[in-house]
């Protein structure tokens, strides 16, 4: 009969939705939105509020651009010390991509290819430097530039670059080996069979492939030490090396303006951008290979 | 210039040679695995010149100073130049003295680090576990049945990593001001002019979780959406109820992402400072409040050296636990 056949009418309630198999995840979704809400509006009320024409970063008094442009002392275009401190977060991080990416990238490498005792604890010195909380290292490092490296390297830019690099290194290594481990030597061992030596098949087959991963680390290390503070606060030599980030930082235990929302703003349109720009780079040199850009990126 | 050999390993010889690593190993002098594998004759320290570099770096800027750590910890003060540390570089000259001294303020007299020591604890524990609990469902929604939107919420869900850690928290210090939209939504609730920022421990946990949970959500969602639909399937079939497929399926194939979830969420919210400089007071000041201020005052690196080696036994296990659990993965790769 047709009776036994028919489903049942679905039960009304909060019960029947609970027995229902195929009901929508609605507490899970709603909790997934509400978290994004969560972790996205307070950083674009921040932005918002960096339009704000009066000293308030909590109450809406009316659209300006006081703290961009218009104000001839307060605003980031006219505030030497935030121009000073923009200069200075700019120069450490291109310092720093100049430096920690080759070293990383060329550690990579070898730590690829040669398996002995030196390489695997040196692997192993490099790890523990990504893990490690970053106030113990810089902590450590600011120990060491006033204590026994006092007269050469004093606290100041030098001695921030340094620090950033060491923190810095172990990201290019992690990606560029993720890399490495998806080609495999067998290009390399094609080219020497066809008769390179080892140094033309890095230079002109391996160098090549790593290129996506050279990208993506360059985009990271940059973006990541625009945004750094433990390090750089620890080893700044007081106003002279103060970087965006310090300056944030100092003026949000201070009295804070919108003004240190622009400064914020910069940073956070900075960051984005050279990650989109690596991100984007990363797609179209890893076109046709099999590894999406942005899962490498999440890997961090 | 080295030459190229003519013969290539067979696949047969490839296995036995990477089988007894034990053996090669001890073998000194022998020559490096890549070798045998790829046939071709590299010079001894053609790859060690590529590590060499980087090794350097570390050497001078992570082991050293690690090192004069120690030996500021276990110097001692001058207390004719303003009490300013005296290292002992060498090993045999180290004295505990300095560092007794600091040590004893976890639990002997005034023990003013007692209460920031445990407060660290409190807080830590607090904000991992409603890191887990959130960042699970997020994941797992994402991973499960965010079908159409799932590109978007990615990408939500990575972007708190490129935003400053500093702006993320310095938002919230606008948002929960007195006068702040927070207080004016509660207003009519009467929770009107609640000062958030004056040491309320709820303020500090929820800032711990803001700034670090995206750090759970993407492990556990790696390993969610690894998980084969067939397992659920047979879950299913073999007469689980949804609740019970997932406590004995889904659950136990999430562990090892839940574990170094917890692990990478911890480790930075040990050594982390600046939330409570941010959002909070001396009343809910942690561990990394303690070495912050002895950096900025004038005399306090001796304190600041013994507190680093104290968080870093702190930090030690998970530490070790993480990289033991990468080491795996990449072997497994």
């Amino acid at each position: 009969m047709s009776v036994a056949v028919t489903p049942e009418a679905p039960a009304r309630g909060i019960r029947g939705y609970i027995r229902n198999p195929w009901r929508k995840p609605r507490f899970l979704q709603a909790t997934t939105i509400g978290y994004l809400l969560w972790s996205m509006l307070p950083v674009l009320i921040a932005v918002f509020f960096s339009f704000n024409s009066g000293r308030s970063r909590s109450s809406w008094q009316g659209f300006g651009l006081t703290w961009w442009s218009t104000s001839p002392t307060d605003s980031i275009l006219h505030d030497a010390e935030i121009r000073a401190a923009m200069l200075q977060t700019f120069k450490l991080s291109f310092l720093t991509v100049i430096i920690a990416v080759p070293l990383g990238t060329l550690f990579a490498i070898g730590i690829d290819r040669w398996h002995g005792r030196p390489a695997r604890a040196a692997n192993f010195t490099m790890l523990l430097s990504f893990v490690v909380p970053e106030i113990i290292l810089g902590v450590s490092l600011y120990i060491l530039f006033t204590s026994l490296f006092k007269d050469i390297i004093p606290l100041g830019t030098n001695a921030q670059l340094l620090g950033l690099v060491a923190y810095q290194v172990s990201y290019p290594v992690i990606i560029v080996r993720a890399r490495l481990l998806t080609i495999g030597p067998e290009y390399e061992e094609a080219a020497m069979d066809l008769g390179s030596t080892p140094n033309q098949a890095i230079k002109r087959v391996l160098l090549p492939l790593l290129i996506p991963a050279i990208f993506a680390s360059v985009a990271l290390v940059f973006a990541d030490t625009v945004d750094d503070f433990v390090t750089v606060q620890a080893l700044s030599a007081g106003s002279t090396s103060q970087t965006l980030a310090m300056k944030i930082y100092s003026a949000a235990r201070a009295s804070p303006t919108p003004e240190v929302n622009a400064a914020a703003t910069v940073m956070l349109i900075t960051t984005l951008l050279v990650i989109a720009g690596g991100v984007l780079f990363y797609k179209r040199f890893s076109k046709g290979q099999e590894l999406g850009g942005a899962t490498d990126f999440a890997q961090l | 210039m080295p030459e190229i050999a003519t013969e290539t390993t067979t696949p047969v010889e490839q296995e036995q040679t990477q089988e007894p690593r034990r053996r090669r190993r001890r073998r000194r002098g022998g020559p490096p695995a890549s070798e045998e594998r790829s046939g071709v004759w590299y010079p001894r320290w053609y790859w060690p010149s590529f590590i060499a570099p980087g090794t350097i770096a570390l050497i001078f800027l992570f082991v050293l100073p690690f090192y004069v750590v120690f030996s500021v910890a276990f110097g001692t003060v001058d207390f004719n130049n303003f009490g300013t540390a005296v290292p002992y570089y060498a090993p045999w000259w180290w004295s505990f003295h300095t560092f007794n001294g600091t040590l004893q303020q976890f639990y002997a007299g005034t023990h003013i680090y007692q209460a920031p020591l445990f407060r660290t604890f409190e807080y830590v524990i607090a904000a991992s576990i409603i890191c887990l609990v959130l960042g699970y469902t997020v994941a797992y929604y994402t991973a499960r049945y965010a079908t159409k939107y799932k590109g978007l919420i990615l990408i939500l869900l990575v972007s708190p990593f490129w935003i400053s850690y500093l702006m993320r928290i310095y938002a919230w210090q606008g948002l929960l001001d007195v006068n702040g939209p927070i207080n004016k939504i509660l207003g009519p609730f009467g929770f009107g002019h609640t000062n958030f920022l004056e040491g309320k421990p709820i303020t500090i946990i929820l800032g711990l979780v803001y700034g670090y949970i995206p750090f759970m959500i993407l492990p556990i969602y790696a390993s969610l959406d690894r998980i084969q639909e067939s397992l659920l399937e047979a879950g299913r079939d073999l007469g689980g109820s949804g609740a019970q497929t997932f406590w004995r399926v889904t659950l136990p194939l999430s562990r090892p992402a839940i574990l170094a979830g917890i692990v990478i969420v911890t480790l930075p919210m040990f050594g982390d400072y600046y939330t409570n400089d941010l959002l909070g007071s001396t009343k809910t000041s942690m561990f990394g409040n303690l070495i912050s201020q002895q950096t900025e005052a004038t005399a306090g690196s001796t304190r600041a050296a013994s507190l680093v080696l104290i968080l870093s036994v702190i930090v030690l296990i998970p530490m070790m636990y993480y990289l033991r659990e990468t080491r795996k993965q990449v072997e497994q790769a």
